[in-house]
């Protein structure tokens, strides 16, 4: 057996404060494998976007990794040099986030910002990065790309925005993408078109996502296995279907029963048995 | 459109609230040399909603969903049309007759982060209402400010509380108490859940059932979310760029959506099943006639093609 592409080991994170800390994450592990959609699910506070945050050492104090490993292509990106996990993030593993007029910036051109990624890590010239940045547009199906590349993010709609954001996730050619929510601001029309496009690029590059959301939806849609946390650990983990079909853990059975129109084992529907007791109080 | 509006009167059920030809223009001004553009929001929309019912408006962001709840209390004034509640046009109320025909009308807003005043306290903000309408003496607005607390599942040991101080699923109740304050008929709720994770937001939901049984309240309720929709309410209308381009009760819109734009955005809704067949449909602006008038397609459906 080849050894899975993404290793997290025993992870657990800590934001101090005082009078008491807080433990983010607290000892969970799993593997992506090359090509692989991992949904991690959860929901606010349950410490899947610090999960995310924690692969590529982005966490940022009072928050801190205490414990754990996280090996990428057989090494351990918590030990690595600062300057050598550089080299990694944005190229190897990259990120997309939620909101994509936030994350993009908002007085550059979007050509620039994708050709950004790719000189960042010297791996061109300028004038390569641009025509290369055309081909991304190109590749994410926005219309017109030659014009495109030369648009401010405000001039772009929310899905199109959202596109750019892909588009500069795959500029160089990473194995890993980590997805935060990558849908839940748009609408849902323009949602389904971002997952179809997600899907295409995937399989065109053999992409391995790890996909974060709380939408058990998106999850049956584009995932191959689920791992759900509560409170900054890991409950339970599986193939899609063994845990939209008969979830193990009480909590995973909850908030599947809390999605609204879920059709029931005996075909009732559940949107109306929500958790039995109000989480956070 | 006015086929569509009688004959939604339906089951004997007298009408609580009725929208007739609603029609909210945003006018922009572009500098003194160049013409106004005008947006129309709010497109000559009509419906009815019975007493007692809840009554689904869904749509995507700048559909005016939004704006056509808005508009029917009067937070926005419309461009034109009529909005009957229990047979009055409210739009044409003088200011105090307003203010009074809002007890009957209230909103739920739908983020409970921005729509409660930070700096008071979850009583106050829960009997602001109560002061504004000059009811009761202190100790009787007292008593029911703990009442409506009980009433939407809050601790009364909680009243001297800051709002930073709840989750959001509490804050919600919050305002879901004030709304009830002054004991409206109807309430609209814009996006009421939209901020809340999903186990809250099945609370919060099942908390605005109970209470439309034990109040008898009608609700007009806004949402993005087929899913919640199609489990919670009776009737259900679709806008798209102003206009409702279809309009029947859940279940059979849901089963046998007829516009084009009701059946791309539903194929779109993402199926909790991995094996099912996921045929989603495109949607051409081009394909129906935008300006085509709502008929009936079935006895308690209408679409507009």
């Amino acid at each position: 057996m080849t050894a899975p592409l993404l290793d997290v080991q025993h992870l657990s994170v800590v934001f101090d404060g005082s009078p008491s800390s807080v433990i983010a994450v607290n000892d969970i592990g799993f593997q992506i494998a090359a090509g692989e959609t991992l949904g991690l699910v959860g929901e606010s506070g349950s410490g899947k976007s610090v999960t995310a945050f924690s692969i590529l050492r982005l966490v940022q104090p009072p928050g801190r990794i205490t414990a754990g490993r996280v090996l990428f292509e057989g090494r351990d990106l918590l030990a690595l040099p600062e300057g050598d996990m550089r080299q990694i993030r944005g190229a190897r593993i990259s990120l997309i986030f939620q909101e994509p007029m936030t994350a993009l910036n908002p007085v550059m051109r979007i050509g620039d910002q994708i050709a950004e990624a790719l000189t960042v890590h010297g791996q061109t010239t300028r004038a390569e990065a641009w025509s290369r940045a055309v081909e991304l547009v190109e590749a994410v199906h926005i219309p017109d790309a030659r014009r495109r590349v030369r648009d401010y993010p405000h001039q772009l709609s929310g899905g199109m925005r959202q596109r750019v954001m892909i588009a500069i996730a795959l500029a160089c050619r990473p194995a890993l993408v980590i997805a935060d929510e990558p849908t839940t601001a748009l609408d849902v029309t323009i949602q389904a078109q971002v997952l179809d496009l997600l899907r295409e690029l995937r399989a065109r590059y053999n992409l391995a996502l790890l996909l974060i959301t709380h939408d058990f939806g998106v999850i049956a849609e584009m995932a191959d296995r689920v791992a759900v946390m509560y409170r900054g650990a890991l409950v339970e983990e599986g193939p899609v279907r063994q845990i939209l079909r008969s979830p193990a853990h009480e909590y995973t059975r909850g908030l599947l029963a809390a999605v609204p129109g879920a059709a029931g084992p005996k075909g009732q529907t559940r949107g109306q048995t929500p958790l039995q007791n109000d989480c956070r109080g | 459109m006015t086929a569509g509006v009688e004959s939604t009167r339906h089951g004997g059920l007298t009408p609580l609230l009725e929208v007739r030809h609603l029609v909210k223009h945003f006018v922009r001004t572009r500098g003194l040399w160049r013409p106004p553009t005008v947006v129309k929001a709010v497109d000559d929309v009509s419906f009815t909603i019975a007493e007692g019912e809840m009554f689904g408006l869904v749509g995507e962001s700048g559909s005016g969903k939004s704006t056509t709840g808005r508009c029917i209390l009067r937070l926005v004034e419309p461009t034109a049309g009529e909005v009957l509640f229990r047979g009055e046009n409210v739009l044409e109320f003088p200011r105090a007759r307003m203010r009074q025909a809002r007890r009957d009308m209230q909103i739920v807003f739908q983020d409970p982060y921005s729509s409660l005043d930070p700096r008071m306290r979850a009583g106050a903000i829960v009997e602001e209402p109560l002061i504004i309408h000059r009811l009761g003496s202190k100790a009787e607005r007292r008593a029911r400010v703990a009442e409506l607390f009980g009433l939407v599942g809050l601790d009364p040991a909680h009243l001297s509380r800051y709002p930073h101080e709840f989750s959001g699923g509490q804050r919600q109740r919050i305002g879901i108490a004030r709304a009830l304050a002054l004991n409206p008929a109807l309430i609209v709720a814009d996006e009421p859940v939209s901020a809340l994770d999903v186990s809250i937001q099945a609370q919060v939901v099942r908390l605005m059932l109970e209470l439309r049984e034990r109040l008898r309240l009608t609700y007009l309720f806004i949402a993005h979310d087929l899913r919640l929709v199609e489990n919670i309410c009776h009737r259900v209308a679709v806008m798209y760029l102003g206009r409702i381009v279809e309009m029947g009760e859940t279940h059979a819109l849901f089963a046998h959506p007829r516009h084009p734009y009701t059946r791309a955005l539903l194929s779109a809704v993402p199926v909790l099943d991995p094996d099912a067949p996921r045929r989603r449909l495109g949607f051409d602006p081009a394909s129906f006639d935008p300006a085509a008038p709502l008929r009936q397609v079935d006895p308690a459906h209408w679409a507009a093609v």
